[in-house]
């Protein structure tokens, strides 16, 4: 059991949760995760720690809303309980100082990608950020990004915020502009995998975030796993970092779409039962 | 060795034993028909999580305890791997104190419930019982008799929960919660210590919950015994990974003088043949996760599974028949085995090959998947497939599968679970530098204290053994506890 201490709504669909959680606290590393589940018959899903105060005793989460888990989470409020936590989970983010480091978020990827942008800047580096949605409404963590980023650029598809185009757009720009040592791109797999493709041609390292389904988190059920360079690797005790320019992101991408029917049935459910509620 | 003959000569010469012996025939208990199981219909269980075996009636449990013939020299204890007192427990359930036999199974087995579920007695104590080895006859049904005391003590609301001696303050840990973690917390509590376990699960149990399916160990058998425990003092911890939440050394500056590692086998093998992460195609422990631990089946709980209506399971062990026989109660219309060797190199308990036969399950023996294939959403559809036959013995004695050129053919399927083992959990060999671990990742110990290469870390279970049993993992649990126990009773003295 896990209290959440302060909740902050930075946009429609995205909070900021501050739970209590002494040990994670104490032993977590930027870029680990947590699992959490809400309630005995919840299910489990996996969170990246996006900040920690050891001597408080508490974990910070960001999440978006985008099925009933996450949404019941985003929920739930000041003293509220979240009935399980487990953590800290993956393995660390290798932060060092390179140079400049291009990070790129899209999607359920901005959220994991704040602590690793808040990583290297304070290792020393000159952090470019591009933010990438479909439309302006979709930009999330803008301003939390600003606070630890030499620059944002805002991509969106339709032009309503930032520049119009995608993500890779974005990043094309930076690379001809600009030496980038080092990049490091979180969001929906199809995404990752151009944004892999981009960066393969100029050579430059980069560090791929991956967001598979999980159950266990500890290695246990395989459920995350996913092909790097020809090998299967489980994604909770592998990762979630990988070498973007080996992992197979089109078996991700259909891995990850394996209960999408379920998950929507189940959130239609939700809604309804929450209309019901409310 | 010569003390407990001695100790069972003494036991068995105790007026009520001899009496009770002389009370029939030798003739007259060897002419009776081994009791039968009473067991739910094939076609009603296979669509229901009903437990699949009922137990016995108190009569035949009776009627069964008098076919036991008392031997001097107990030969089914041989087979036992922790020694229960196997004539003195089903002669108390002869003279009907059933209370007594349960006392007498927990002087050595913390979980007898569960143990005359899910032990393979065919290959243990029933499998050295005079009736096997002299008579030629089907052996005492041993684990019936089990499973019946076990049951008949906690029905009775007259569980009792077991003399813990004084506290000595001292604190030690538990890492994993499954049956040799319980085992260890369950001995080390009697002596005295202040026991935690520590879980990385949400539940407590282990493979116990989170594998066994309900319909052949139900979760209330499991949760009854960790009441007993926590009435005994054992805390638990659930959602606590060591090596992750808390180091050895956190745990250590917490106060905690020694630790018993149970974590398991808990790291899925897959074959590693193309095509084998499409969808739908799980390990075992993922899709028996889902619908154990997470009651996936359930619409109730938010966890989604697929329920397949052509499921192939690989494999030939506990855990295949276990997903196969899950599959079916998930509506799958064909479930089957594919296994490469044939059905006498079976590593599952006879009694479930037994009951998956009756409910459907179709055996392809001698066989082996080659490749998968999946539709244009990359959704396994299809399997390749090879024909086997066996050749000359491998190492482990069993004949070795061979391939049959040119027998390759394809089925449809939706669903392939992959049960072809586990390898031991790397998360505390991660942690731990110095810990000395084999080539295969399991932990190295001494056979007698369980003691591994760091003196305050003890080990057992399948983390030690590779993929074993709940009894080999409870023994290994109690040796340890003792081990440890030695271990800080001296390292105290030393001070
Ligand atoms: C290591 C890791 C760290 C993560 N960190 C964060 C975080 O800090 N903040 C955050 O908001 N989210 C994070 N995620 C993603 C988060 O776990 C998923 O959004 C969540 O599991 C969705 O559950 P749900 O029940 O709400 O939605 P579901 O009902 O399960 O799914 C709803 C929709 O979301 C899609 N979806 C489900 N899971 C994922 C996923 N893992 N990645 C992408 N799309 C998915 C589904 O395809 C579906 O369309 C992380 C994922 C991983 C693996
Ligand atoms: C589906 C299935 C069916 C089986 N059927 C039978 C059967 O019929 N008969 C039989 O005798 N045997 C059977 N077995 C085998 C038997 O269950 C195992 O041999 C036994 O459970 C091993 O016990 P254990 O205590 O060593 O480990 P486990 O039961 O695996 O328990 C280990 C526990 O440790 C936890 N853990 C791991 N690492 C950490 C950590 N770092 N911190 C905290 N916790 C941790 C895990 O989450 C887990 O709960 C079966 C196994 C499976 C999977
Ligand atoms: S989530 Fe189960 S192995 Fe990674």
């Amino acid at each position: 059991m896990s209290k959440i201490l302060e909740k902050e709504i930075f946009s429609k669909n995205v909070v900021k949760l501050v739970l209590d959680a002494p040990e994670i606290a104490r032993t977590r590393k930027p870029g680990h995760f947590v699992i959490i589940k809400i309630g005995k018959k919840g299910e489990r899903i996996p969170l990246t720690i996006a900040s920690a105060d050891a001597k408080k005793g508490t974990i910070t989460l960001v999440v978006q809303k985008v099925g009933v888990t996450s949404g019941k989470l985003c929920n739930l409020e000041v003293g509220d309980e979240v009935t399980d936590v487990v953590g800290p989970l993956g393995e660390a983010t290798h932060i060092e100082k390179v140079g400049t480091v291009l990070c790129a978020g899209g999607g359920v990827g901005v959220a994991p990608l704040l602590p690793i942008v808040e990583g290297f800047k304070k290792a020393g580096n000159r952090v470019i950020t591009i933010l990438a949605a479909r439309s302006k409404d979709l930009i999330i963590l803008e301003e939390q990004m600003r606070e630890f980023s030499d620059e944002v650029i805002i991509m969106t598809d339709d032009g309503s915020y930032g520049k119009k185009g995608l993500v890779t757009a974005g990043m094309e720009e930076v690379i001809q502009r600009e030496k980038v040592n080092l990049s490091v791109v979180i969001g929906p797999a199809i995404m990752m995998k151009f944004a892999a493709l981009t960066t393969k041609k100029y050579n430059i390292k980069t560090y791929a975030s991956l967001n598979t389904i999980m159950v266990d988190g500890t290695g246990m059920c395989g459920a995350c796993r996913v092909s790097v360079g020809g090998r299967t690797k489980f994604v909770c005790v592998d990762g979630p970092e990988f070498d973007a320019h080996q992992v197979d992101f089109d078996e991700m991408l259909a891995r990850l779409g394996a209960y999408k029917d379920q998950e929507l049935e189940a959130y239609e459910r939700y809604m309804k039962t929450a209309e019901t509620v409310s | 060795m010569e003390n407990i003959l001695e100790y069972l000569k003494e036991e068995r010469s105790q007026e009520w034993r001899a009496e009770i012996r002389k009370s029939m025939k030798a003739k007259e208990r060897t002419s009776r028909e081994r009791v039968k199981m009473p067991e739910e219909d094939p076609n009603v269980r296979n669509k229901s999580n009903i437990e699949v075996n009922s137990g016995l009636p108190i009569e035949n449990a009776v009627l069964e305890a008098q076919r036991c013939l008392d031997c001097p020299d107990p030969t089914c204890m041989t087979g036992c791997p922790v020694g229960i007192n196997i004539p003195k427990f089903i002669k108390k359930i002869e003279v009907k104190d059933f209370l007594g036999a349960a006392s007498v199974l927990k002087e050595t087995n913390g979980l007898p419930a569960v143990c005359g579920r899910v032990c393979p007695q065919e290959v243990q104590c029933e499998s050295t019982c005079f009736y096997t080895i002299k008579l030629k006859k089907p052996p005492v049904a041993i684990g019936y008799l089990e499973r019946f005391a076990a049951d008949y003590e906690r029905e009775s609301g007259k569980m009792n929960v077991p003399h813990v001696a004084d506290s000595n303050k001292i604190k030690v840990g538990i890492v994993g919660s499954g049956p040799a973690g319980l085992a260890a917390a369950g001995d080390l509590a009697k002596f005295g210590y202040d026991v935690t376990v520590f879980e990385a699960l949400h539940e407590i149990g282990g493979v116990l919950k989170y594998g066994i399916p309900e319909f052949r160990l139900p979760n209330v058998i499991v949760d009854v015994e960790i009441d007993n425990m926590k009435k005994m003092g054992v805390k638990f911890r659930t959602n606590f990974i060591v090596g992750k939440t808390a180091s050895f050394d956190d745990l250590k500056k917490d106060g905690f003088e020694a630790f018993f590692v149970g974590s398991g086998a808990g790291l899925p093998r897959f074959m590693n043949i193309p095509g084998e992460n499409y969808n739908g195609i799980f390990s075992s422990n993922e899709y028996l996760t889902r619908v154990n631990l997470m009651n996936a089946a359930d619409p109730d709980y938010d966890t989604p599974v697929i329920s397949g209506k052509n499921v192939a399971v690989i494999g030939g062990g506990n855990t295949a028949m276990d997903s196969v026989r899950t599959a079916k109660r998930l509506g799958a219309d064909r479930a089957m085995i594919i296994y490469r060797r044939s059905e006498k190199e079976m590593p599952a308990r006879v009694e479930e090959i037994k009951h998956a036969k009756e409910e459907d399950i179709e055996f392809m023996n001698l066989h082996n998947p080659l490749e998968y294939y999946a539709d244009e959403n990359g959704r396994v559809n299809r399997m390749k497939i090879q024909k086997m036959e066996l050749g000359e013995p491998d190492a482990s004695g069993r004949r070795r599968p061979v391939p049959i050129q040119g027998s390759e053919f394809y089925i449809d399927v939706d669903t392939v679970v992959v049960s072809v083992g586990v390898s031991p959990n790397p998360l505390i060999p991660k942690a731990l530098a110095d810990l000395k671990v084999t080539d295969w990742g399991t932990i190295v110990v001494d056979k007698e204290t369980m003691q591994s290469s760091i003196p305050e870390l003890f080990a057992g279970g399948d983390i030690v053994r590779g993929g074993a049993t709940v009894i080999l993992a409870m023994g290994d649990g109690r040796k340890a506890a003792a081990g440890m126990h030695k271990y800080i009773q001296e390292k105290i003295k030393a001070n």
